[in-house]
């Protein structure tokens, strides 16, 4: 079954993708301290709590493609996002990098794997170290990985800039002496400094004004036709995905609930949830709408529901779906989604 | 049409600071009638908030109205006594805030501050006024009310929180609320959930609202006018239809074509140049000069709002060159 679903999802033509996760999972447990501990020894007190923030992910990413995932606040899209940018270690599962398995790599090439996936973080103002002045934050690790000598590192980091829209005769200013957009210039300087194939922009535009936005989003765009460059754009925003991503992953509590191509994503949505998200998008062209939307909020992932996490909210949910997780499947040429529906 | 719920004329609020006069809200004129919406646009530093805040007299030194009128209902509040102002506030208009916890105490339980508000404005029992708070409660599509009343603020999540803060602002039933950036911290489900409840309520008690915002696709689904605020003024009003489909000024072209939308996917998005400018270093004339296509000699005198079609004599523009429309429909088609 996985078998087929797998061929469907990669068509013979495509190779090795850039980036695979599989069954990547992770959980954050809240210890107990001493006094919980022996509480819980003498069966009082309450057990560790656990949130299952990504719950056994399976994502593949092409090279050259940008990869729109979206969700809600809480639904893991960071968490995942940060697994696979390498700054948080998983729980369980598997990261491989061209097909090797970023863990078992010998030490050269595990660093070059790493370098090679970099991350632009949501807020500006606290991703970049606000005692270092610009020419530091982009040349240090160019320069600590050997990629320029030190004495190129100047004319390094000027063409850096010049590439990301930035005056190099600003570069020996400190990061709070510009404005939002500019500093999220500064964070995508740096990332590109080392030579990135793979960049994973986790809300990337999210704090910039709508203007200043669509400035960004031309430099994303613009810097993957220049540089060859693959990314997981993570945005909560859909019209901001639907317009720059070729294949989108929705992802609801945890998991994927559905993927395929942006397009035929968009066109006609599978699962209830992307349904609702896509109805709810505020668009130019509809006016005076009669909202109507879906009752309830995600519930917490400390206790998810049972089955398929979003039976409480969905309008066609039945008791198959409390009792069963939906099996995430194949359900045209390169869509996947995991409903119950799909089975009738 | 009869008299509108609000008026204000050429309000000026003005911060003194050690930099230099800050001119955040220069020369802004509107009005809202009863059961209207009206979308209050522009991006951060625009002068829309200061606005909002300053009908409500809510502006702090060195902030404070320099000149102009709000006439609320016929009332003038500028220059009304403080007493006057707090009377009107949270009974006859309202405000909802980005961040709930703005209007929420977090010491206190729901139901306590609702019947504070109350109370404040009528002498009904405590009864009574419990029994307004939790059909208010009910009416924003809280479920279980009940237990509602009896939570701290921190027990709601951010949603729940946004929707007792809406159901607090509509408790009186006021004319006017003032909603800044209500949905903007909050999930798309969720943002639409809130919509769906400002817009029932405004709806069936014809209470006038603007919503003040920077996200131009939200005002389009829920607004009936809209004003588009830049360097502390209104470039550009009118109907919906009118400014979302026939813009005038450049700025609200630049705008809407930096909306990221389906027709026009994995296209270069239209930008606007440059940032938005210091309001204590604004160019003589008109503020977007400098960002503007069209600026030329003409434009450093500073534009009077007017309707340069004749068709749409409630669509007005501050600008020296304003797009036409039949230009304007070519370019929106390609």
């Amino acid at each position: 079954m996985s078998e087929t679903a797998d061929t469907l999802e990669r068509p013979a033509a495509e190779g090795t993708p850039l980036m695979e996760v599989r069954g990547i999972t992770k959980r954050f447990v809240k210890r107990h301290d001493t006094a919980g501990r022996i509480a819980h020894r003498l069966g009082v007190g309450p057990a560790e709590e656990t949130v299952h923030a990504v719950d056994g992910v399976d994502l593949a990413i092409q090279p050259g493609e940008v990869l729109g995932l979206v969700g809600e606040s809480g639904c893991g899209k960071s968490t995942l996002g940060r697994m696979i940018a390498g700054v948080m270690p998983p729980t369980e599962g598997r990261l491989l990098f061209e097909g090797q398995d970023i863990a078992t790599l010998p030490g050269a090439d595990r660093r070059a794997a790493t370098l090679a996936v970099q991350m632009i973080f949501q807020d500006p103002f606290a991703s970049l170290n606000p005692r270092k002045r610009v020419e530091e934050i982009v040349g240090e690790a160019p320069r600590v990985h050997g990629l320029v000598s030190a004495r190129g590192t100047g004319a390094y980091v000027d063409e850096i800039l010049t590439r990301v829209g930035l005056d190099p005769a600003l570069k020996r200013r400190y990061p709070h002496q510009f404005s939002g957009g500019q500093r999220q210039r500064i964070g995508i300087a740096r990332a590109l400094a080392v030579k990135p194939r793979f960049l994973v922009c986790d809300e990337a535009i999210a704090a910039l004004d709508v203007s200043i936005q669509a400035q960004v989003l031309n430099l994303f765009m613009d810097l993957r036709n220049d540089f060859d460059l693959t990314y997981l754009f993570i945005s909560h925003d859909l019209s901001v995905v639907e317009h720059i991503a070729d294949r989108v992953a929705i992802m609801y509590l945890g998991r994927i609930v559905e993927q395929g191509p942006a397009e035929a994503l968009f066109a006609a949505p599978n699962h209830p949830y992307t349904q609702a998200l896509l109805a709810e998008v505020p668009r130019l062209d509809q006016r005076r709408r009669q909202f109507e939307p879906v009752k309830g909020e995600i519930p917490s992932p400390l206790d998810p529901p049972s089955g398929c996490h979003f039976h409480p909210r969905c309008p066609h949910a039945t008791e198959r779906c409390s009792a069963t997780r939906p099996e995430f499947r194949a359900i045209a040429p390169g869509r996947r989604a995991a409903c119950h529906l799909n089975d009738a | 049409m009869s008299e509108p719920v609000l008026a204000v004329e050429a309000l000026q609020t003005h911060f003194a600071m050690r930099a230099g006069l800050a001119r955040a809200v220069d020369g802004v004129s509107f009005s809202v009638g009863a059961g209207e919406i009206m979308g209050l646009v522009g991006e951060s530093g625009s002068g829309k908030s200061v606005t909002g805040f300053s009908i409500l007299g809510l502006v702090d030194p060195p902030g404070r109205i320099a000149g102009g009128s709000i006439r609320f209902r016929g009332e003038e509040l500028v220059g009304a006594a403080p007493e006057r102002l707090r009377a009107l506030r949270g009974n006859r208009i309202a405000m909802i805030f980005q961040d709930p916890m703005m209007t929420l105490n977090p010491v206190l339980r729901v139901d306590t501050q609702m019947i504070e508000a109350v109370r404040a404005h009528a002498s009904v029992s405590r009864d009574a006024a419990r029994q307004r708070a939790r059909e208010a409660l009910a009416r924003t599509g809280i479920p279980s009310p009940d237990e509602r009343l009896r939570a701290y603020p921190h027990q709601l999540s951010g949603g729940m929180r946004q929707r007792v803060a809406i159901a607090i602002a509509f408790l009186n039933a006021p004319d006017l609320i003032v909603a800044d950036e209500p949905t903007t911290a909050l999930d798309v489900t969720i943002q639409a959930q809130i919509i769906h409840e400002a817009q029932t309520l405004c709806r069936e008690s014809g209470t006038a609202m603007i919503w003040i915002t920077h996200d131009l696709a939200v005002v389009a689904g829920l607004a009936d006018r809209i004003a588009v605020m830049y360097a502390g003024r209104i470039v550009e009003q009118g109907t919906i239809d009118q400014v979302i489909d026939t813009p005038l000024h450049p700025y609200t072209v630049g705008l809407l074509g930096s909306v990221p939308s389906a027709n026009r996917r994995g296209e270069k998005l239209t930008q606007i140049p440059g940032m938005t400018p210091d309001l204590l270093a604004l160019p003589p004339g008109c503020a977007f000069r400098a960002r503007c296509p069209r600026a030329d000699a003409a434009c450093t005198i500073a534009p009077e709002p007017r309707a340069p079609r004749a068709d749409e004599p409630d669509h007005l523009a501050r600008c020296q060159h304003p797009h036409d429309a039949p230009a304007l429909a070519g370019a929106g088609a390609e």
